[in-house]
């Protein structure tokens, strides 16, 4: 099982574990200045926290990366069933958070199964689609959407996690185009989904809760009422906009520490950043995740097999659909969506699976010419 | 899934990634470098506090540096909604002895972000407020404020001359002369808080600090202190003040006395009055109502805004008039039988039975009407008229506390034009005692009685004592008239048979009494409703010989001038003449006042054959004047 040889660290991908590693230092930064007292009481533990699950991911991507990612194909259903029956023991035991049910609490840790379960539902979604033959016609295409999507979708939904909800959605999308769809069956793909948009969004609109419709409406008048629902948005507009071209300077923003900024070392950790390091600083970090995006990308192109390919576009298009919106929704692009940013954000189950994830597509990358084994 | 293809379709892919990081990238630098700026001064406002300190306010003394206003402290209760505990309301309820339901109330209405302090309770004792410290700490979110509050220390005393504090009307608020003052600022709204309010304001100081998004201070930055308001002196003399307004009791009227060299207001009454200390902190809905609902209407400043037939007060304009047209003199004499005919019509005199053969000074002593009947004939309307202007009666006189009314001295001319009638020879003989058409505002008579006392200078009636007096006419009555129509003034007061017997005091006075009538009814008749009672009216100024006041009281309803007003027009003087007494006791007036031993015996300076007057405690047992 174990395949370590000279090619293997030969072709290891540094780039992508350098950058993936300078993104989440950046953040451990960025969360001890985010949560910094303002008195000389004692500093909170994020940072460090989040120092742990660090290093815990890093053995992980490492462990990950030594062996062959096909073995991953191989356990996608074990993996898949354990991971339904996570979100499923969500409900029964989950603890509540921020009107949510998120969390999962074994002995002193709690953990968000929904970040475990995004990376599983890629795994097992490119597993199940490199076993059809493309282009997939309708009924592929129905029996893949009931076989995995459905179920978990509900899950999500009614947890509610809709960010994680909807990500599930466009990866499948995107992972379907990625597979190749018969022209018709695209064609007919996208006219269902115009159609079907205004009933969606109806249907879609009655299932919000109360929170989740008024942050739809705070996106689209943030000035009606700046205390209540348009708060998040127009203060993460003042807090990134604060930061001028080269910020306020390290440890230096005010608008987390003094509490004007609401969940700043988590979902709005960006603006916490941009505050601080500028427009300088932030073109750099958004480089860095273009650098990642690209590099996964270009892994894709390199896969050795259709497992591969897939699996690394998934990946890949987790992250960048993970980081677009984040960022959006922080510049006021977006509704506020209650999405982290990869390797940023404070949040250990999310930090170790997105560890995990690089430490697939580096172990896609590095076993590229292994064709036969 | 080809690998050429593959290939070609990921490098579209990332194109579109490279796209829309580019479209991050241009909104980054849209919010961060085109508008930044703006977001780096919103985030700076997010944590400063610039809190305004109130400037004290200048403290408004009487003339003899008497304070009659102070700055108290005064402590109010407010609590931070979103800090609160909303388990322990019963116990807060308890604290503050103030219904739960009403502080829910309270809280509720107030509507604004949670994190914004709302006031629960103000006006709280330093008691109260010992006991809220003591147990604040159970309470999070829970404070005492400081602030200073406006206290007018004798209450409804001067109220209309000192006005009251109120809050910026929305139509304040919107005038580009109050920009610069926060909403919640007090201005003075009325009288001498209004009319000197930019002297009295000062300039309230800063303190920057900052705060996190709970409002809580994190760190004090800087603080520029409040300036305190300039204090004023005013003209104003609180006794006199105080006891002739005591003297009123609840009957409705006013009074003006004037400094007769200066035109400087010493006394100014409006009755009923207010108390400016229900304003200071925002006026309650319910006693607001009680103050506009009442039918003698309070707010209404009698002594400016309110015109009444002079009455007999007039016969000193008519008399003047008289001598200065040379229609008279000392000498003329005229038979009262007690009215006259004209025509049809018969004027009548107030003393029925007559006064017989009366000359000039008899006729203003007695204030017989028939005299001046044909002293009015003599001289006709518009020659009334002209003298009557000549004064400065149906003018404004300037004062500047606030709308004033002009009152009016009827022409033949006037009649003319707005009635398009004619004048009768009949409304002469009334104009000719101040009845009928002719109206004037009690500080008009006021002002009159003070150029007639100073000898014919017109002044403008200030407020602030020491200021430079401010001349605005001259009498062209010449000074023998004035003395002559004097000295029956004094008479009046002093001489057998004089109406206005009730202002006799240690020193010696001069007044005229008239009695304003409210419905054109026989003046005289007593038991009327009081409703149609007359108007009484008293002017009078002292010492004779050198005045030092001169006044106009009038009393709504009152009857008699001579009965109703003139014993007010006594306290006011003798508060004032007692005030003076320390001062000048080695001035030249020191002879003219002796408390010690009160001299009876006054006689007109440069006459020393008149009626001996009788003692004070006799004429009060006497036959009633007018």
């Amino acid at each position: 099982m174990f395949k370590i040889d000279r090619r293997l660290i030969n072709n290891f991908d540094w780039v992508t574990l350098t950058v993936t590693m300078l993104i989440a230092l950046i953040g451990i930064l960025t969360i001890y200045s985010a949560t910094r007292p303002l008195e000389a009481e004692g500093h909170s533990s994020f940072f460090l926290k989040q120092g742990v699950w660090l290093i815990l991911g890093l053995i992980t991507l490492f462990f990950i990366v030594s062996f062959d990612y096909i073995w991953l194909s191989r356990f996608a259903m074990v993996f898949y069933v354990l991971g339904i029956l996570l979100l499923m023991a969500v409900f029964l035991t989950g603890r509540v958070g921020m009107g949510a049910q998120r969390w999962l609490s074994i002995g002193p840790l709690s953990f968000q199964p929904s970040e475990l379960f995004k990376l599983i539902y890629v795994i097992m979604l490119s597993h199940y689609l490199s076993l059809v033959k493309p282009p997939l016609d309708t009924l592929a295409l129905f029996r893949t959407f009931f076989t995995i999507v459905f179920l978990p979708f509900i899950l999500l939904i009614k947890q509610p996690d809709l960010g994680t909800g909807i990500i599930v959605i466009a990866l499948f999308i995107s992972l379907l185009f990625a597979r190749g769809l018969q022209r018709k069956v695209a064609v007919l793909f996208i006219i269902i989904g115009l159609i079907s948009l205004p009933f969606l969004g109806n249907i879609f609109w009655h299932g919000l809760k109360d929170y989740q419709k008024s942050r739809l409406v705070a996106f689209i008048e943030p000035e009606i009422d700046p205390t209540g629902i348009g708060y998040h948005l127009n203060q993460s507009k003042i807090t990134v906009g604060s930061g001028k071209f080269f910020g306020k300077g390290y440890m230096q923003g005010t608008q987390g520490p003094f509490r004007f900024l609401p969940e700043k070392h988590t979902d709005f950790i960006f603006a916490v950043f941009a505050e601080e390091w500028g427009f300088f600083g932030s073109l750099i970090l958004l480089l860095l995740y273009l650098i990642l995006i690209v590099r996964g990308l270009d892994t894709v192109r390199k896969a050795k097999d259709d497992f591969g390919r897939l699996l690394a576009l998934g990946i890949t298009a987790m992250f960048f659909i993970y980081f677009f919106v984040n960022v959006g929704m922080t510049l006021g692009l977006m509704p506020v969506v209650g999405i982290p940013l990869p390797f940023m954000s404070y949040g250990g189950t999310a930090l170790l699976s997105n560890m995990i994830a690089i430490g697939i597509l580096i172990n896609i990358r590095t076993r590229r010419f292994e064709l036969f084994h | 899934m080809q690998r050429e293809d593959t290939s070609e379709r990921i490098l579209i892919v990332s194109y579109l990634v490279i796209v829309l990081v580019f479209l991050l990238i241009l909104r980054l630098w849209q919010l961060q470098v085109l508008q930044g700026d703006e977001y780096r001064r919103l985030s700076e406002a997010n944590r400063m506090r610039i809190i305004e300190t109130p400037a004290p306010r200048g403290i408004i003394f009487d003339r003899n540096g008497i304070p009659l206003v102070k700055n108290s402290p005064y402590y109010s209760v407010s609590l931070i909604p979103n800090e609160f505990d909303r388990n322990r309301l019963q116990q807060l309820s308890t604290l503050l002895n103030m219904p739960a339901a009403e502080i829910s109330e309270i809280v509720r209405e107030s509507g604004s972000s949670p994190f914004v302090p709302v006031r629960l309770k103000h006006g709280l004792l330093f008691e109260e407020v010992a006991y809220i410290e003591a147990r604040r700490s159970d309470f999070p979110g829970l404070f005492v404020d400081i602030e200073v509050n406006r206290e007018y220390i004798y209450g409804n005393v001067a109220s209309h001359l000192i006005g009251y504090l109120g809050k910026l009307s929305p139509a304040q608020a919107k005038d580009p002369a109050f920009r610069d003052l926060s909403p919640d600022t007090f201005i003075g709204q009325w009288g001498v808080e209004k009319l000197f309010d930019p002297v009295l304001r000062g300039t309230p100081g800063k303190r920057v600090i900052e705060v996190n998004a709970l409002g809580k201070e994190i760190r004090f930055l800087q603080e520029k202190p409040p300036i305190k308001g300039t204090d004023i002196t005013l003209s104003i003399e609180i006794n006199l003040q105080q006891e002739a307004e005591k003297a009123f009791g609840e009957r409705a009227g006013a009074l003006v006395a004037l400094k007769p060299d200066t035109g400087e207001i010493l006394g100014l009454i409006s009755k009923p009055s207010f108390d400016p200390n229900l304003f200071t902190r925002g006026i309650t809905q319910e006693n607001w109502q009680e103050i506009i609902n009442d039918k003698k209407n309070p707010m209404l400043n009698r002594a400016l805004q309110s015109q009444y037939p002079p009455g007999s007060t007039f016969k000193i304009v008519t008399a003047i008039a008289g001598l200065e047209q040379k229609v008279i003199t000392p000498e003329t004499k005229v038979a009262c039988r007690g009215g006259i005919q004209y025509g049809s019509w018969r004027f009548g005199c107030w003393r029925r039975q007559g006064h017989g053969v009366v000359s000039l000074h008899k006729a203003i002593v007695e204030s017989c009407d028939v005299f001046f009947y044909e002293v009015g004939k003599r001289l006709g309307i518009d020659k009334i008229s002209e003298y009557a202007i000549n004064l400065g009666l149906g003018t404004k006189t300037g004062i500047e506390l606030g709308p004033e009314n002009h009152g009016l001295i009827p022409t033949s001319q006037w009649k003319l034009q707005t009635m398009k009638l004619p004048w009768y020879l009949g409304e002469t003989f009334i104009a000719a005692i101040g009845q009928g058409y002719i109206a004037a505002t009690p500080i008009q008579m006021a002002l009159m009685m003070n150029t007639v006392a100073n000898g014919g200078n017109i002044y403008k009636p200030i407020l602030i004592k020491d200021s430079p007096p401010v001349l605005t006419g001259r009498s062209k009555a010449s000074t023998e008239s004035i003395e002559i129509v004097k000295k029956g003034l004094f008479g009046v007061v002093n001489e057998a048979g004089g109406t206005g017997w009730a202002a006799k005091a240690s020193f010696p006075v001069g007044g005229k009494t008239g009695t304003a009538q409210v419905v054109s009814m026989k003046s005289g008749v007593s038991s009327q409703a009081e409703r149609f009672r007359d108007h009484a009216w008293f002017l009078a100024f002292a010492p004779v010989e050198k005045p030092e006041i001169a006044l106009a009281v009038l009393v709504e309803h009152g009857g008699h001038g001579g009965g109703a007003a003139a014993p007010i027009a006594k306290i006011a003087i003798e508060e004032y003449m007692k005030s003076l007494q320390p001062l000048d006791r080695s001035g030249e007036t020191s002879s003219i006042i002796d408390n010690g031993h009160p001299s009876v015996h006054w006689k007109y300076p440069d006459n020393g054959n008149r009626n001996e007057p009788e003692p004070p405690g006799e004429a009060v047992r006497e036959t009633r004047g007018e």
